[in-house]
């Protein structure tokens, strides 16, 4: 699904991304770990195309990032730390919008649905400026699945979020893996990442240094392998 | 023709965001206001010469009240980093930017359609000259202002002083069309006879507004990168 050879990003004379190579089957839910500063969300936003690649090769779907963006644009749901949500806009405004540039079918009804999912119907037609970081953050997971995604992208989905919001998350995450997505995530938070999460990555100064699958949920094993590769980095 | 359906998307969201928060249609049109009672103050009506000074205040008006309008057009993207989201989109830069064009277009002809009407009645003017000679002029001149100017407010945007950073990029790479709309509106509503002199200045700055919107079109894609 996601095929990435020799991926570097260099930004001002800084090397974000020293040859990253990876691969990810489809359905897979991988959680990427890593300190601060290590390019973990680099990474994520290179594959969201937001960032173009020093060099490296990355290829989804089978086709390349470079030459078919728009194509692949369509398969990608990405969620980052901000919203990127109109605040004087509706839920149901804000989806329809979205849904509309990604040419989704009967978009009202599929917003509508997506509005009632993540628990928020009774304020369908309220600005999103008067709602709390967590209501925010629901509609925002609404925004990035709007067109049904087969790669999901998601920059620390589980920050700042009650248990509620966690949970519906979560719940989205699993149903769309149970519709054979694949999910992205980058996250701090190693207790969702082992609880949803069937694949770890710890990256570590631009590079990967252990990928490593987790069963059970087992969440010592995760803290543990971390540990092992990212002690002395603060 | 997907560039041209996100395209209007996107200016739909543009103009209807306006519907709702009122900020910068409000903010042009109370300028351009105020700059047409200042000068109906300044020069008297009754006097023949102050005519001359008509064509002047129109593109004072355009050009200022459409700086308002260009300054927010993508800074009001930065909110919630929304840009992010036009990015990740199916759609290229290039629709961004025609999209961001023709929703600060359409906010700049409601500005005129209020604004001209109005100095012409506090001006006592009696229109002599062409009029469709006029709309055409004020519409290129408008045109080619807006469609270098949406390119220069994405590039500004990313500075922390874009508000002044956008009109010392605008003016001097705006001169060549605000010396020749300015010249055809005074040929055009003063002294109608030399029409020619008016269509060669037409002719010079529609082909200054193809070629900066050719160009503002193709190289959006570097400006807009994250």
């Amino acid at each position: 699904m996601i095929e990435i050879k020799k991926l570097t990003k260099q930004a001002d004379n800084k090397l974000i991304l020293r040859g990253v190579d990876l691969s990810i089957k489809k359905g897979e839910t991988v959680a990427i770990l890593g300190p601060n500063g290590a390019g973990k969300s680099t990474l994520l936003k290179v594959l969201a195309t937001l960032i173009k690649p020093s060099s490296g090769l990355i290829k989804i779907n089978g086709l390349d990032l470079k030459k078919n963006h728009l194509e692949i644009k369509k398969l990608l749901g990405y969620l980052p730390h901000s919203s990127l949500l109109y605040d004087h806009y509706s839920p149901l405004e804000n989806l329809v919008f979205f849904g509309n540039i990604y040419g989704v079918d009967d978009v009202e009804q599929r917003a509508i649905k997506l509005v009632k999912e993540v628990g928020l119907s009774f304020f369908l037609n309220e600005p999103v400026k008067n709602f709390s970081r967590g209501m925010i953050q629901r509609i925002a997971i609404a925004r990035a699945i709007i067109h049904d995604p087969e790669i999901l992208l998601l920059d620390e989905p589980h920050t700042g979020l009650d248990q509620g919001a966690i949970s519906i998350l979560n719940n989205v995450i699993l149903s769309m893996k149970e519709k054979g997505a694949t999910t992205l995530m980058v996250t701090h938070d190693f207790k969702q990442a082992a609880e949803i999460c069937d694949r770890i990555i710890i990256v570590k100064n631009g590079k990967i240094v252990d990928d490593f699958k987790i069963e059970n949920r087992n969440l010592g094993f995760v803290s543990e392998k971390y540990e092992l590769q990212v002690e002395g980095v603060s | 023709m997907n560039l041209f359906r996100t395209a209007l998307i996107l200016a739909k969201k543009d103009l209807y965001s306006e519907l709702k928060t009122k900020q910068i249609l409000t903010t042009q049109i109370i300028f351009a206001g105020l700059v047409i009672v200042v000068f109906s103050f300044a020069f008297d009506p009754a006097n023949n010469t102050t005519k001359a000074v008509i064509p002047g205040v129109i593109w004072v008006i355009i050009v200022f009240a459409g700086i308002l309008g260009l300054n927010r057009s993508f800074i009001s993207e930065q909110r919630n980093e929304t840009m992010q989201g036009l990015l990740v989109a199916p759609m290229e830069a290039a629709s961004i930017y025609l999209g961001k064009f023709l929703a600060n277009f359409a906010m700049m002809l409601v500005v005129e359609l209020v604004s001209i009407p109005f100095l012409f009645l506090l001006f006592d003017f009696k229109f002599l000259g062409s009029v469709p000679y006029f709309i055409l002029v004020v519409f290129l001149g408008s045109f080619g202002f807006i469609a270098i100017g949406t390119f220069l407010a994405a590039l500004a945007a990313n500075s922390k002083s874009s508000e002044m950073l956008l009109p010392l990029l605008l003016f001097p790479i705006t001169t060549p069309i605000l010396i020749g709309v300015v010249q055809a509106t005074k040929i055009i509503l003063t002294n109608v006879e030399k029409l020619s002199s008016a269509i060669a200045w037409i002719q010079l700055v529609t082909a200054y507004d193809v070629i900066f919107f050719v160009v503002c079109f193709l190289l959006i894609d570097y400006v807009l990168e994250v």
